[in-house]
C-alpha cells in the first residue's frame, strides 16, 4: 500500500457549552489512500459532519480539536490561519449541504467561482472565466458561458449543487470532502449529481469522503465506509464487507433500519377488501396559488399547485402520495384537510362536500381530519407545554372538559406514543426529534379522527428513529382503525407503509396502483424514472444496476408543458404526447395517466 | 384533581417567565430599580416639605446640600430641584406608561389581526395605518390643543395615537412570518378558531420582538414629551417634565451643574434599567432560552 494521502489519529473535538465540555468527536482514526473514496455514515449528533470541520479548522468558536492529521506532508490541525488558507479550497475542497445557503445570493456565479481561482492560482480576467467555463462544461451544465453571469437563485437546486461541485474541483483538489450533497435534492437529481460524482472521481482521481446519514447513497459511491455513533468509530472497513457482514451491533440496527425498495414491505397488512362508501374522496381537485407579477401592473400568474386530482380512501386504507419537489403532495394534504383554499373541485368526506362548507360548519368535523406535520419541532408551539399541546385539540372539541380529566387524557395518549406522561410539563425544545413527532402523533390522535394525513412525517429524523415512528403510526392505526394518507419523497419509506401508492408530478397523477404492484410493475414512464433513480442500500446490487437516469429536473408549475406535462423529461414521448393531455386510465390493477402506457 | 404523577408542577408561561426573570440578576436589579424610583415619584412629592412651584427666596440657584434642606439644590427661580425631578418624574413616567400601554394593546391585537387574516382585510387594515402616519404628527397636536384646549391627557391621546402605527406594523410583519409555520397551521387543522389562534399561538410568539420594541419606545416618548414640552405644546410652567428638566438644565451649565446632571441621571437610571428589564424579559419569555442558565 502507498502511503495514505490522509491519515487521522486520535481526532478529538471538544465544545465548551455552558453546562460543561461536549466530547463531539472520540480518539477517531482513519486513513485514506490517493482516489479512495471514504463514506462516514453516522445519524445526526454522531459528530461525523464536526470530525471534517474539524480537519479543516472550520469549527465554531467555542470548539477545539486535538489529535493528528496528517496531509500531503502536513499536520493540518498543527498548522496556522494562513497555512490553512493554502490548503483550504487548494488541495482540499468542501460541498455542503445546501447548495442555495451555501452560495452568495448577491454573487453571479461566474464571481463566486473567480475567486476560488484568484485566490489560489493568481488567475483572473478571460483566463480564469475559461477555466470557470470548461470546469462547469465538466459537471454537465448546458450553456456555461451564459450561467456563469447568473445568479444562484437563476439556477435550479441541480445546478446549484453542480456549480459548488465545479467550484470545488476547479483547482483540482486532492481531495474532495462532501457533506450530505445530496440530502436537499430530489431523488431523481440526487441520482444525477451521484453519477456525476462518480464520473468526475474516475476524471480527476479525487479522493472523496462522503459524509451522509443515508446508507443508500454511500452503497454506489463509497470503497470503504466508517460508521460512527456519538462522536466514536463503531466499525470501519471496505464497503461491500460491512454491508455484507455487519460486525459491529449498531451498524446491524442501523441496516436493518433502512427501509429497502427492492423488498416487499414488511410493516403493512395487505389491503382489505374494500366495503361500502369510501371515506374520503377527490373530485377534479384543484388547489391554485397567486404569484406575483413578472412586471409592475401586470397581472398576478396563477400557480397550479395541484391541477385536478381524483381518488377515493376506503376506511382504513393507508394511501402513499409519492413524487418529487413541487409536485404538490403537500398542498394535496392540506387541501384535503382545507388548510389551503380550494380552487375548484371537490372533496367528499362520509358524503358531505367539505369546500362547500363554511368554516362554522367545518370546524366540528377538523375532529375526524387530523395532520402531522414534516418538521416535529417546528409543528409544536415553543411557549407551550407538552400537555398544553396535546390538549388543544381536546379543549377546542370538547370545552367543558374538566380539566383533570383532560391531563388524564393527555397522559393516557402519551403513554401509547411511547412517551413518559410524567414530562408532561416540559417545553417541546426539551425533547429530540423523534419524541417531538410523538408528540406531535398523540396531538393529531387525541380526538379520536378517523383520518390522519402525515406530511413527511418521518423525513426530518434519523433511519433508526424514522422505523420507530412508522411502526408507532401503523401500530395505532390499527388499534384506532384510522385511515392514513402518507406523504413522502422517500420511495423506500411509501413502500414500507403504503397499501396504495399515489404517485404526482407537476400537480398531477401519473399512476396510482396497489402499492405491490406499483412497485413491481411500474407502468408510467415516471414511476420507472423514480424507481430506478433512488438508490439501494446494497453495494451489490447497486453497481449492478442499470442506470436509467431521468434527465434535467422538472419545470415549472408556472408553466407546465402542453399535454402530457412529463413529455419533456420522457424518453418515450411522442408528437402525440405535446396535444393530447392523458386520462387517468385503468391498465390492469394499476391507473395510468400515459397515452402510450400499453405500449411500453 | 389529575392522578398524573407529573415530574414538574404545571406551569404557565408567564409563571416560568417571572420564575427565570428572578435568575437574571441584572433584571432583577432594573425592576427593583424602576419600582424604587416610582415609589419615590409617587410618595416623596407628598411627603417633602417644598412644592413644586414654591419658591424658597433664601436660595436662589444653589447647590446641593443638606444644611439648606434642599437635597438636590435649587433651581434658577429657588424651586427644590428633587421635588421638582420627582414631579417631572411622575409626567414622564405617566407618558410612558400610558404611551407603552396605548401601542400594546392596539398596536398588537391591530397587527395580529391583519397579519393573521391576511389578504383583503390586511391591505385594508395597513392602508389605514399608512394614511395615519401621513399625517404630520406636529399638526396632529396642534389640532388637538385647537379643538380641546391644552391638556396633558391630550399629549398622552397623542403620543399613544402614533405609536401604536410602529408598534401594528412590527407586529403585523411577525405575525404573517408565524402564520405560515407549522405550529399554527396545526392549531388549524385542530379546529382552533381564529380568535384563539391569535391569543394561544400567535402573541406569546410575538412577545419578545414586542418586548424590545417597547423598550425602544419609553425612551422614544418620554423624549417625545420633552420635545413637545420645550415647543410649548406639551406640559407648561410650572409643571415639568424630566425632559423640560434636562432642557432647563442645560441652559444653566456652566452656573449649575446639578439642574442637569441630577434629572438626567434620574433619566438616564430609568431607561437603563428599562432596557436591562426588558433583555431580561424577552429572554424569560423563551423557553428554549431558559434551560441554558
Amino acid at each position: 500500500m502507498s502511503a495514505p494521502l490522509l491519515d487521522v489519529a486520535d481526532l478529538n473535538v471538544e465544545f465548551a457549552t455552558p453546562a460543561g465540555p461536549l466530547h463531539a468527536v472520540r480518539d477517531l482514526g482513519f486513513a485514506l489512500q490517493p482516489g479512495e473514496t471514504l463514506g462516514i455514515v453516522g445519524e445526526s449528533g454522531s459528530g461525523k459532519s464536526q470530525a471534517m470541520l474539524a480537519l479543516l479548522g472550520l469549527l465554531a468558536a467555542n470548539g477545539r480539536a486535538s489529535g493528528r492529521a496528517m496531509f500531503e506532508g502536513a499536520d493540518l490541525l498543527a498548522l496556522g490561519e494562513t497555512a490553512l488558507d493554502r490548503v483550504r479550497g487548494a488541495r482540499i475542497a468542501m460541498v455542503f449541504q445546501d447548495p442555495m445557503t451555501s452560495l452568495n445570493p448577491y454573487l453571479t456565479v461566474g464571481r463566486q467561482m473567480g475567486l476560488v481561482l484568484a485566490a489560489h492560482r493568481a488567475l483572473a480576467g478571460a483566463p480564469a472565466r475559461r477555466a470557470c467555463a470548461e470546469m462547469l462544461e465538466a459537471v454537465g451544465i448546458p450553456e456555461a458561458g451564459r450561467r456563469l453571469d447568473q445568479f444562484p437563485h437563476e439556477l435550479s437546486g441541480g445546478m446549484r449543487q453542480r456549480v459548488m461541485i465545479a467550484t470545488a474541483l476547479l483547482c483540482r483538489p486532492a481531495l474532495l470532502v462532501a457533506d450530505e450533497p445530496t440530502t436537499a435534492l430530489d431523488v431523481t437529481v440526487q441520482a444525477q449529481i451521484l453519477a456525476l460524482m462518480r464520473d468526475l472521481r474516475e476524471r480527476f482521481g479525487t479522493a472523496v469522503i462522503l459524509i451522509t446519514h443515508d446508507l443508500s447513497v454511500v452503497a454506489g459511491m463509497a470503497d470503504r465506509l466508517l460508521v460512527m455513533q456519538q462522536g466514536q468509530c463503531r466499525e470501519t472497513g471496505p464497503a461491500a464487507e460491512i454491508f455484507a457482514a455487519p460486525r459491529d451491533a449498531y451498524t446491524r440496527s442501523l441496516l436493518a433500519a433502512v427501509p429497502r425498495l427492492d423488498r416487499p414491505a414488511a410493516l403493512v397488512p395487505p389491503p382489505r377488501e374494500v366495503a361500502g362508501a369510501p371515506l374520503l374522496e377527490a373530485e377534479g381537485l384543484r388547489v391554485e396559488f397567486a404569484v406575483a407579477a413578472t412586471r409592475p401592473l401586470g397581472r398576478p400568474r396563477r400557480l397550479q399547485a395541484v391541477a385536478g386530482v381524483s381518488f377515493g380512501l376506503a376506511p382504513g386504507e393507508i394511501l402513499g402520495v409519492v413524487g418529487e419537489s413541487g409536485c404538490g403532495k403537500s398542498t394535496l394534504g392540506r387541501a384535503l384537510l382545507r388548510l389551503v383554499p380550494v380552487a375548484g373541485g371537490r372533496v367528499g368526506y362520509l358524503g358531505r362536500d367539505l369546500t362547500a362548507l363554511d368554516s362554522a360548519e367545518l370546524d366540528p368535523l377538523r375532529r375526524d381530519l387530523q395532520i402531522v406535520f414534516q418538521d416535529p419541532l417546528a409543528s409544536l408551539d415553543p411557549r407551550m407545554t407538552v400537555r398544553d399541546i396535546v390538549a388543544e385539540p381536546l379543549e377546542t372539541f370538547e370545552p367543558t372538559l374538566d380539566d383533570g380529566v383532560c391531563t388524564n387524557k393527555v397522559a393516557e395518549m402519551l403513554t401509547r406514543v411511547g412517551l413518559d406522561p410524567s414530562h408532561m410539563n416540559r417545553y417541546p425544545h426539551q425533547f429530540s426529534g423523534g419524541q417531538c413527532q410523538r408528540i406531535a402523533i398523540a396531538r393529531a390522535l387525541i380526538t379520536r379522527p378517523r383520518l390522519v394525513v402525515c406530511d413527511e412525517a418521518v423525513s426530518a429524523l434519523d433511519v433508526s428513529v424514522r422505523a420507530q415512528i412508522l411502526r408507532l403510526l401503523l401500530e395505532l392505526r390499527r388499534l384506532l382503525d384510522l385511515s392514513l394518507v402518507f406523504i413522502g419523497h422517500d420511495l423506500a419509506v411509501i413502500r414500507q407503509v403504503s397499501q396504495r401508492v399515489m404517485v404526482m408530478y407537476l400537480g398531477r397523477i401519473m399512476e396510482m396502483a396497489p402499492a405491490e404492484t406499483l412497485f413491481a410493475t411500474p407502468r408510467h414512464p415516471y414511476t420507472r424514472a423514480l424507481l430506478a433513480a433512488a438508490p439501494i442500500p446494497d453495494p451489490v446490487v447497486e453497481r449492478a444496476r442499470e442506470r436509467i437516469g431521468l434527465p434535467g429536473e422538472p419545470p415549472s408549475p408556472l408553466s407546465p408543458p402542453s399535454g402530457c406535462v412529463f413529455r419533456t423529461r420522457c424518453r418515450w414521448a411522442v408528437a402525440r404526447c405535446a396535444t393530447e393531455v392523458p386520462p387517468l386510465a385503468a391498465h390492469g390493477a394499476s391507473q395510468v395517466a400515459c397515452l402510450r402506457a400499453a405500449e411500453i | 384533581m389529575s392522578l398524573v404523577r407529573q415530574d414538574e408542577a404545571p406551569r404557565s408561561l408567564w409563571q416560568d417567565a417571572g420564575a427565570a426573570l428572578r435568575q437574571n440578576r441584572a433584571a432583577t436589579v432594573a425592576a427593583l430599580v424602576l419600582a424604587l424610583i416610582t415609589l419615590s415619584v409617587v410618595v416623596l412629592p407628598e411627603v417633602l416639605p417644598f412644592g413644586y412651584e414654591q419658591t424658597d427666596w433664601d436660595h436662589i440657584a444653589t447647590g446641593p446640600s443638606l444644611g439648606t434642606g434642599h437635597l438636590l439644590g435649587t433651581d434658577a427661580l429657588g424651586r427644590d430641584l428633587l421635588v421638582r425631578t420627582l414631579w417631572g418624574g411622575r409626567v414622564s413616567l405617566l407618558v410612558a406608561l400610558v404611551a407603552t400601554a396605548v401601542s400594546l394593546l392596539i398596536g398588537v391585537t391591530y397587527g395580529a389581526v391583519a397579519g393573521y387574516a391576511g389578504g383583503r382585510i390586511d391591505q385594508v387594515m395597513m392602508r389605514i395605518v399608512d394614511i395615519l402616519y401621513a399625517l404630520p404628527f406636529m399638526f396632529l397636536v396642534i389640532l388637538l390643543m385647537v379643538l380641546f384646549g391644552r391638556n396633558l391627557v391630550l399629549i398622552f391621546v397623542a403620543i399613544g395615537a402614533i405609536n401604536w402605527l410602529d408598534m401594528a406594523r412590527i407586529v403585523r410583519g411577525q405575525t404573517l412570518s408565524l402564520r405560515n409555520r407549522e405550529f399554527v397551521e396545526a392549531a388549524r387543522a385542530g379546529g382552533v378558531p381564529a380568535a384563539r389562534i391569535i391569543r394561544r399561538h400567535i402573541v406569546p410568539n410575538l412577545l419578545g420582538v414586542v418586548v424590545v420594541y417597547v423598550t425602544l419606545t419609553i425612551p422614544h416618548v418620554i423624549l417625545v414629551e420633552s420635545f413637545l414640552s420645550f415647543l410649548g405644546l406639551g406640559v407648561q410652567e410650572p409643571m415639568t417634565s424630566w425632559g423640560a428638566l434636562v432642557n432647563e438644565g442645560a441652559q444653566e451649565l456652566e452656573t449649575s451643574w446639578w439642574m442637569i446632571v441630577f434629572p438626567s441621571a434620574f433619566l438616564a437610571v430609568t431607561l437603563f434599567c428599562c432596557n436591562f428589564l426588558g433583555d431580561g424579559l424577552r429572554d424569560a419569555l423563551d423557553p428554549r432560552d431558559r434551560s441554558h442558565r
